[in-house]
């Protein structure tokens, strides 16, 4: 079932590796109207780099297809941040979420899913081989106390 | 991102800065492994402090770093980690194979 959201935005891009820097701060610069900490602003444009490094990197290993990053404010001042891609696929979820599992060759660690797993609250990844893979990400904000007028 | 290097007495100090992300890794790399192949050195130094942002590219930056260090019996040291960058390392662990300060 999907909740609700107050406010939410789509961005849709060529899998090229120069919309990485574009996509994490499209996306940190939508949360930034959730009042979030300086910590928090990083985690989310860190877990949103990695996502879409994956959808560029493994979902069009040799082609340049669709991404599309959706960032969706959530009750409970909850973050939601889904990352899809119309590539590949991963053939196995499970493998591919172990720390230091990648396919990705010499300049990829395979950290990508640990370092989302840990910056953000809760990591769901569904992936068809040969239709593509969804990310979806979820970050509760700590509270903030609203300043006094 | 940008590499500055500085060679002296067998230690080799790469200044990195700007953003270490998948886009810049494969120039990032091949110039870190220039600067080493050029200096062989004993020590190698990575110096983040002007790094902006990281992702886990930057580990795999830092595992190749040490990769070829160890070929050369040499050390390989990163400090001046920014707060950001340091929570991308101790999530990977890397401080467990890497000198950090």
């Amino acid at each position: 079932m999907k909740t609700r959201a107050s406010n939410e935005v789509t961005l849709e891009f060529p899998s090229r590796s120069s919309n990485e820097s574009f996509a994490r701060a499209a996306a940190a610069s939508f949360a930034a109207q959730m009042d979030p900490t300086l910590n928090e602003l990083e985690d989310i444009k860190t877990a949103v780099s990695e996502a879409v490094t994956n959808a560029i990197v493994h979902g069009y290993p040799d082609s340049i297809g669709k991404v599309v990053v959706k960032v969706r404010i959530c009750p409970e001042n909850t973050l939601e941040v889904t990352v899809r891609d119309y590539g590949r696929g991963i053939p196995d979820v499970d493998k591919a979420r172990q720390p230091m599992f990648t396919t990705g060759g010499a300049e990829r660690s395979g950290m990508g899913f640990t370092i989302m797993e840990s910056f953000m609250d809760r990591l769901t990844v569904r992936s068809v081989p040969g239709k593509g893979t969804s990310v979806v990400m979820k970050k509760r904000l700590a509270p903030r106390l609203k300043a006094a007028k | 991102m940008e590499i500055n290097a500085k060679s002296a007495d067998r230690q080799l100090l790469l200044e990195l800065s700007g953003e270490i992300d998948h886009h810049g890794a494969r120039d990032a790399l091949r110039e870190l492994e220039l600067a080493v192949d050029a200096a062989l050195p004993a020590r190698l130094v990575l110096d983040l402090a002007g790094v902006t942002f990281m992702d886990s590219s930057g580990i795999a930056l830092i595992l190749r770093a040490q990769q070829r260090m160890q070929m050369l019996d040499g050390s390989v040291l990163v400090c001046h980690v920014p707060p950001q960058a340091r929570r991308v390392l101790d999530a990977a662990g890397v401080g467990r194979l890497v000198t950090i300060r």
